[in-house]
């Protein structure tokens, strides 16, 4: 794997009260690439992707053994600040989940909670966002209505607006373009393709092709072992794994 | 379960596509090399006429390629399976293209008396004939000491090309009357070659289609492409 690695797990189990959701993950995810993490319905691949921002510690009966790292650091350690950590990662949802608030308000809301718009102007730091997420050019004459207004692919770059706005290093996507028609989609995969120079991507997909057009690395997780993990070309082209093999061709799932 | 049941049919009748296409274009080097030894034109009129139904296969398996990336988008072995056919039909087509070339020599030469049987030519044609089969059968069973065989019966060919080469050269220097049949042998000769490495080409896709590993491995293309 080339380059520094952004994202690690080491022996990773994940528990929902009695149930091994994630079974020994070892993973190196490498910074300012965008790594696509496959599996069928069920597998614990949303589960792996919320490890990075801890989005399972809410969930009853949720328990981390082994290590999670981000630039080397620990995050489920004692003395980490749970809110800095998640504007240092972000994540987008399936579904868009802008606020019932204006186009503004909903890229302005991280930076006001963050103070980080003291000494900036907040409306350069909200441009600035949503051209990262190719959404102002359609907004900008709009900034004051509501986002409920937007389509659902505005909606989706908006919330990814959102996410950029607090200046995050890593973005979660669960499966970002899966409720959207198939222009907005690749819209999506496009700006990703931008995002990488700045950000470490990590996006869980159910849609094989998705991941083959959009990430660098693959990993296919089944029964919440990460069963391969290879750079995409080789996952797609000749998997080592007879399960991937058999998963990517669609012989199960 | 088989979850994709009609990708799986498709993609197998395309396999068998190239296999019927594979001994088709067989048949016409076999047609074409007893049409110039036994100097029958009306055979190698046939072979002529092969060619527009081998090009009718070439084409309609193509088609067929790229209907299943663009409808089924096929992944990691089913997609090597398809770019090995999409490639093969390509060496195998040539080979019907160089049948053709030496079914229309042996009209040219269907007057004349050779002056010396042919018999290092029919010996090249037996083994590009058997690299042939071979290639088509490992295709099949995904065999891959047989791929290696045939790579290496290239050699085979390759060296009964020289010794040929240097006899028929041998021969135009010595009698400039027999420079005509001669320079029409080293044609045939040279087609044989050329099939020889097609198949090999074949051969060598079928490697990647099982491995997904692209190599040179006849040795004679080794020596070549490290040069």
């Amino acid at each position: 794997m080339e380059g520094p690695i952004k994202l690690e797990t080491q022996n990773v189990n994940f528990y929902f009260g009695d149930n091994l959701v994630l079974k020994n993950i070892s993973i190196r995810i490498p910074s300012n690439r965008i790594t696509a993490i496959i599996g069928p319905s069920g597998c614990g691949k949303s589960t792996f992707l919320r490890l990075f921002n801890r989005m399972n510690d809410v969930l009853e009966g949720a328990r981390v053994e082994g290590k999670v790292l981000i630039d080397g650091v620990d995050i489920y350690n004692s003395n980490i600040d749970v809110a800095m950590l998640r504007r240092k990662v972000g994540m987008v949802f399936q579904k868009p989940n802008p606020f019932p608030t204006s186009i503004f308000d909903n890229v302005a809301y991280g930076p006001r909670i963050h103070g980080l718009h003291k000494g900036k102007d907040l409306r350069e730091i909200v441009e600035n966002a949503l051209r990262q997420a190719a959404l102002w050019d359609e907004v900008k004459d709009k900034l004051h209505r509501s986002a409920l207004e937007l389509s659902g692919g505005q909606q989706q770059r908006l919330c990814i607006a959102r996410c950029l706005a607090v200046e995050p290093e890593v973005l979660l996507m669960d499966e970002p373009a899966s409720a959207l028609d198939p222009i907005s989609t690749l819209k999506i995969e496009e700006l990703m393709q931008g995002l990488k120079e700045r950000y470490t991507i990590v996006i869980v997909t159910h849609n094989m092709q998705e991941a083959a057009r959009v990430s660098d690395y693959t990993g296919f997780i089944y029964k919440g072992e990460l069963v391969e993990f290879a750079p995409t070309v080789d996952i797609f082209e000749h998997p080592q794994n007879k399960l991937t093999e058999d998963y990517i061709t669609g012989r199960f799932g | 379960m088989e979850v994709r049941r009609s990708f799986e049919i498709q993609l197998q009748n395309l396999q068998e596509n190239l296999i019927e296409m594979g001994h088709f274009v067989r048949r016409m080097l076999q047609k074409a090399m007893q049409a110039l030894v036994e100097q029958d034109t009306a055979l190698a009129e046939e072979v002529i006429a092969d060619d527009d139904v081998a090009d009718a296969m070439d084409i309609n398996i193509e088609t067929k390629c790229m209907r299943l990336i663009a409808l089924q988008q096929p992944m990691a072995k089913d997609l090597r399976v398809v770019g090995t056919v999409i490639k093969a039909i390509a060496d195998i087509e040539r080979i019907g293209d160089y049948s053709v070339d030496i079914a229309k020599i042996a009209i040219r030469l269907s007057e004349e008396k050779y002056f010396k049987p042919l018999e290092i030519i029919s010996k090249m044609a037996a083994t590009v004939d058997t690299m042939i089969d071979e290639t088509l059968k490992a295709f099949l069973e995904r065999d891959l000491p047989l791929v290696q065989k045939v790579c290496n019966e290239d050699d085979e060919v390759d060296h009964l090309y020289k010794n040929l080469f240097d006899e028929l050269l041998d021969y135009m220097r010595k009698d400039p009357e027999l420079v005509y049949q001669s320079t029409y042998f080293l044609f045939v000769a040279r087609y044989l070659e050329r099939c020889a490495d097609h198949i090999v080409n074949v051969a060598e896709r079928v490697h990647y289609m099982v491995t997904g590993q692209l190599l040179q491995l006849a040795p004679s293309h080794r020596s070549t492409s490290e040069e």
